[in-house]
């Protein structure tokens, strides 16, 4: 598999909130195609969680929509988006964790 | 909306022109607005999705206005929410980066 470029952290080939894709073998030889679409596809991860994120905090932050977003909301929504960033990371360093101290599983889990 | 991806189909091919060289900008160009309406559409069903569990109790035979205005509210809030997620991410990616 490709090694995931930009973190200087390998963790494999799950992905975290975090990790830049690579764009290696894509776009052919043509290396300004190439880069166009590691920034686009970027671009996209960041705009899907966004959206994900988005749909997820508005079930736990917004009572009944008012005429603007007051600021217990919006503290809600920005606590809401880094507790779920911390979540996504606790679940990647607790998964390499438990694979670490499963010498027979490492190998075959983390091609 | 399948109007507007059959136009790109035609631009595609007329914007080859001659020699059947692919222009990199023109396709490039032509991604992004895809990708822009992709994401478009993306937001909408979402909003859609939300607004009408807030607003919307035992559907009746048309929408009243105050379910028009609450669906009206629903949609600006939901783009503040979009907006403070976006910036509070971003925050955080830049943040990630810099103890890198």
């Amino acid at each position: 598999r490709s090694q995931r470029g930009g973190t200087g952290r390998d963790r494999g080939n799950t992905g975290s909130a975090m990790d830049a894709p690579s764009a290696a073998g894509l776009g052919g030889a043509d290396p300004q195609l190439q880069r166009f679409i590691e920034v686009e596809t970027q671009k996209q991860r960041f705009q899907q969680l966004v959206h994900q994120m988005t749909e997820l905090c508005w079930e736990k932050c917004m009572d009944k929509p008012g005429p603007k977003l007051d600021s217990r909301a919006e503290t809600c929504f920005v606590n809401c988006v880094e507790r779920f960033i911390d979540t996504s990371q606790f679940i990647l360093n607790r998964l390499e964790q438990t694979q670490k101290s499963k010498s027979a599983f490492s190998e075959s889990l983390s091609d | 909306d399948s109007g507007m991806e059959s136009g790109f189909g035609s631009d595609f091919g007329s914007g080859g022109g001659g020699g059947g060289k692919l222009d990199p900008g023109l396709i490039m160009e032509q991604v992004k607005v895809q990708i822009a309406v992709a994401n478009a559409q993306e937001l909408l069903q979402r909003m859609t999705d939300k607004c009408f569990r807030k607003c919307i109790g035992k559907p009746g035979g048309s929408l009243d206005n105050s379910e028009q205005k609450c669906i009206a509210m629903c949609m600006d809030r939901y783009m503040d929410s979009w907006n403070t997620v976006s910036r509070a991410y971003n925050s955080r990616l830049q943040r990630e980066r810099a103890n890198m």
